[in-house]
């Protein structure tokens, strides 16, 4: 069993430094500061030796699982192999060091970086126009619905309503709130997919959009896209495509030909930048030509050999990012295209298919199928069964931690009851996702035979389970507390 | 393909178990007449080593930072980054981890963040910080928001000493939600109490200050922040957290939430992303602020542990209450902050601020001795000025390109007024020799000498 590590305030000592300033070449002149704008009490930061924060965050670091260490089948997240290089392009001074205000003519490379990456992203979905601006997917939501609202509102009105199904990701509902729309909730068919029947009854004048995960967050695709895409514009809505989960259909089909009037890309899944902890990612959002009046301002855009920022667009809904979006994503998304090229940007989402299906028959014999068709690249199980012998999936969850593997996405999509949501992609060797199925099949089986083994794990991490009920309830966010 | 492990006959195998005879079966969800029939215009893919070549290639068709001498700021900065911020950050643990929904095997990445907390919380004497937003301009939305959902009132006073592009950010997410914004006149650079008890009232939900402001200017926001309160309203204050070694915190001025752009604390410049939002709040908005928290609790067996908290804010729950929808966040990005903030301490932050308010003022001043220039804003800067010079701005910006100088940013480009202005920021990486050759360069190009 480890010890507690210890926070870096901890290991302060007052006249520990880390850092020398340099000795600052100029005398100072003119008035001081006033008292009543100088700091009276020093921020109390650690007080640390380089070699101190050195040895700290790497014993932090080591508490982590992560990709590079083993299999991470979080559904919906992507989480696959990043490539090294990828690090080493974007930590290139001529990226690195710009600066986003200097003038275009000095940033060409940039520019071009940017450009090159839409034109990549507009082949990609069949869609005309992009803004690379957002800085995530649930920001690259929030834009094209604030576009939609734009578009509608010169059509005679903004509407009120948009419409999303049951299984889709929080985010939608959050950045249809936020976007200044009402959420209407479609329950699912039996089949996992939307219920065209549920939603001809209602829709009306007042919809403005329908919002769609495709493949949806079961790992299906919705089959019925173009006549659901249809029925949608015909009185006059607009449909949006979650596109998190594209990585599904890479050269396979594309969300302009099945009618969607925007989706947008997680970059930082499909287009392999590593996830960082939670962030950064990027969000860029594809249109067709009638919304591109609105996208955000600037837009990078061509003349001949020179590439420029197009600051002048009178009916842009305004900026969403302080500056261009996450530029650094940019980078390695683009490197990621150039490697991967035509063939494989294919064998990516082909891959991912064969894998999650692997996983899925391989796993279905002791595991729920809610559903029965074929999924494309993440499959969603139930743990029912095992639940009716007392034991959760959260637990199975935790027990798969002891074997070193990361647990599914559990829990999620929320209508389907004991959620499993796997997404092995296509960067797992068949090796891996035999070995997973060789432990999912003995966590089935401790189910039965050894269920405290599973209700009381994790045994081996850094610490077992957490209370995150008293962490809500007593809480603790911060280490001075006056 | 090298990222792809899978061989064909792996792949014969698999599909062998699957129970269907070839690729396409697993395709039959799709309609026929959606499925691409050709490959994708892309070109075909590339050896590492020719990527690498394309990528390089690209990256020379920039100027960088060690291409020319930048006076660039506005939001971002030229500031030292020490190597170990770099190499920590960069560990694969850190880098190619998830969100930490499973804190049992996350307990890395959710002490930083508590770290990262209480950093952010200690730099502006806030109460609670968040694990970050995008950037600055999307942070200084949020808080609008908030403070709009919190007062239930729906206007909101700046003026154009608020970076405007976190206004124009701000105002692109703000409008649909109802919030009218309305910008007031500043004297001299800087916010006055006359002007501001003049437009407050019952409908304002908060006012925005920026400290220092986008001028550069240090003002005395507490008689304002006063007032602010007086009324009824939120204040928040826009702050350079770099500044804070030197400058009294917002949090001690009562402020209600206190943002900022984190990207001065050891991140690269990356032509303006990714950056850093920081956002903190005062006790009584905790449980309103956006994003992911990390708190600490126990776990069965007594020990000290991390967990995300106060989840019941967040959309997954809330889904169609939510008032925020960030997700993904900017989390590497407050690793290195908090990697940066442990390594300079409070005495490294301190000299760094110290540093960059000298600069400024030397350069200034050298400035002001030179016949033709004048500088606008009197008082007390940080790391920031403003000046007019006689003559044509384009001229005076191609004259400084020739001399591998980027002097400044036209003020013209925001449209508040200052046409012929120039803003110039100074970090503590410009010595007293890089100055004199920008102070010799105004003056040769004042006199008129050949370009
Ligand atoms: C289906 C789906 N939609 C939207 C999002 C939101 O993307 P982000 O976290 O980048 O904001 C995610 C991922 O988290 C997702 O899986």
């Amino acid at each position: 069993m480890q010890n507690e590590t210890p926070l870096i305030f901890e290991l302060s000592r007052e006249g520990r430094r880390g850092y020398d300033a340099p000795d600052s070449s100029v005398q100072a002149v003119g008035p001081g500061l006033s008292p009543e704008l100088r700091r009276k009490s020093p921020p109390r930061l650690p007080e640390v030796s380089e070699n101190t924060v050195v040895r700290h965050y790497t014993n932090l670091s080591v508490r982590n699982h992560h990709i590079d260490r083993d299999f991470y089948p979080l559904g919906s997240c992507t989480m696959k192999y990043n490539p090294r290089v990828n690090e080493q392009i974007a930590s290139l001074p001529g990226f690195a060091s710009l600066h986003p205000l200097q003038p275009a003519i000095t940033a060409q490379g940039a520019l071009e970086v940017m450009f090159r990456l839409g034109e990549a992203l507009k082949e990609v979905t069949g869609l005309d126009a992009v803004t690379l601006q957002p800085a995530a997917g649930a920001q690259g939501e929030l834009t094209a619905l604030l576009m939609f609202r734009a578009y509608l509102t010169g059509q005679g009105g903004p509407r009120r309503k948009i419409i999303i199904p049951d299984s889709a990701h929080g985010t939608n509902p959050a950045s249809i709130r936020v976007a200044g729309y009402e959420v209407v909730e479609l329950p699912s068919g039996g089949d996992g997919l939307l219920d065209v029947e549920a939603l001809k009854r209602i829709l009306d004048e007042e919809v403005a959009a329908l919002m769609l995960t495709n493949p949806n967050t079961l790992g299906l695709f919705e089959t019925r896209i173009e006549e659901i895409i249809s029925l949608v514009h015909g009185i006059g809505g607009l449909v949006y495509m979650d596109g998190a989960n594209l990585n599904a259909m890479l050269g396979i089909c594309r969300p302009g030909e099945m009618g969607f009037d925007a989706c947008h890309i997680n970059l930082h899944k499909t287009f392999s930048t590593p996830h960082g902890g939670g962030g950064p990612g990027s969000g860029p959002v594809l249109v067709k030509k009638h919304l591109e009046p609105f996208l955000p301002s600037p837009v990078v855009c061509r003349h001949g050999e020179r590439f420029e920022l197009d600051w002048d667009r009178p009916d842009s809904i305004g900026h969403v990012h302080t500056f261009f979006g996450n530029f650094g994503v940019h980078v390695r998304a683009l490197a990621y295209i150039l490697s991967m090229g035509q063939e494989g940007m294919r064998e990516i989402s082909e891959t991912a298919i064969v894998n999650a299906n692997y996983l899925r028959a391989k796993l279905s014999t002791e595991f729920e199928l809610p559903f029965g068709s074929p999924c494309m690249h993440e499959v969603v199980l139930s743990g029912d069964r095992q639940k009716a012998r007392g034991v959760r999936t959260a637990d199975m969850a935790k027990r798969l931690l002891d074997y070193g593997m990361h647990p599914p996405t559990v829990y999620f999509p929320l209508i389907v009851h004991e959620a499993l949501m796997i997404e092995p992609t296509e960067s797992e060797s068949k090796e891996t996702l035999d070995e997973f199925i060789e432990v999912m099949r003995q966590i089935n089986k401790d189910s039965l035979e050894n269920p405290d083994l599973l209700k009381t794990a994790p045994h081996t991490t850094p610490v077992r389970r957490l209370d995150e009920a008293a962490a809500a309830r007593m809480l603790d966010i911060r280490y001075y507390k006056d | 393909m090298r990222y792809i492990p899978n061989t064909p006959d792996d792949r014969q195998a698999m599909l062998r178990d699957i129970g269907v005879s070839s690729f396409e079966d697993l395709l039959k969800p799709i309609p026929k007449s959606l499925r691409l029939s050709r490959p994708l215009n892309i070109p075909k893919g590339k050896s590492e080593q020719e990527v690498v070549a394309t990528m390089t290639s690209l990256a020379r068709k920039n100027l960088d930072a060690a291409s020319f001498l930048s006076f660039l700021g506005a939001g971002s900065y030229d500031h030292y980054v020490p190597a170990a911020v770099g190499d920590l950050a960069g560990r694969s643990e850190f880098l190619t981890a998830y969100t930490p929904y499973q804190p049992e095997v996350s307990q890395g990445t959710l002490q930083v963040i508590y770290e990262f907390q209480s950093m952010i919380c200690e730099l502006f004497r806030m109460n609670a910080a968040n694990a970050s937003l995008y950037d600055g301009g999307t942070a200084l939305a949020e808080a609008v928001m908030l403070a709009q959902s919190h007062t239930r009132r729906s206007r909101v006073l700046w003026f154009d000493s608020v970076h405007p592009h976190y206004r124009k950010v701000t105002r692109t997410l703000g409008d649909p939600l109802g919030i009218r914004f309305d910008t007031m006149p500043l004297t001299d650079g800087r916010v006055k109490d006359a002007a501001l008890d003049s437009t407050l009232d019952v409908e304002t939900a908060a006012v925005v200050f920026q400290y220092p402001n986008f001028f550069g200017l240090i003002e005395h926001l507490e008689p304002l922040i006063e007032r602010v309160h007086a009324a009824g309203a939120l204040a928040i204050v826009v702050a350079d957290p770099l500044a804070m070694g030197v400058l009294e915190p917002p949090g001690n001025w009562d402020a209600d939430i206190v943002v900022g752009e984190g990207q001065a604390l050891g991140n690269p410049q990356s032509y303006g992303g990714p950056y850093l939002g920081l956002f903190a709040v005062s006790e009584k908005l905790v449980r309103r602020a956006p994003g992911r928290i990390a708190g600490i609790t126990r776990d069965v067996d007594g020990r000290r542990g991390y967990v995300l908290t106060l989840q019941t804010r967040e959309q997954h729950i809330r889904r169609d209450k939510a008032t925020s929808n960030i997700c993904t966040n900017e989390g590497l990005c407050a690793t290195r902050a908090t990697i940066f903030l442990s390594l300079v301490g409070p005495q490294g932050l301190r000299e760094i601020g110290e540093t960059c308010m000298k600069n400024c003022n030397y350069l200034r001043n050298k400035l002001s001795e030179i016949p033709g220039v004048q500088l606008l804003f009197d008082g007390l800067h940080f790391k920031e000025f403003v000046f007019r010079l006689k003559g044509d701005v384009p001229a005076f910006l191609e004259f400084m390109a020739k001399r591998d100088i980027l002097p400044g940013i036209p003020l013209k480009r925001f449209n508040m007024g200052l046409d012929d202005a120039l803003l110039v920021a100074l970090t503590e990486r410009r010595t007293a020799d890089e100055m004199d050759r920008y102070a010799d360069a105004v003056r040769a190009f004042l006199k008129g000498s050949p370009s």
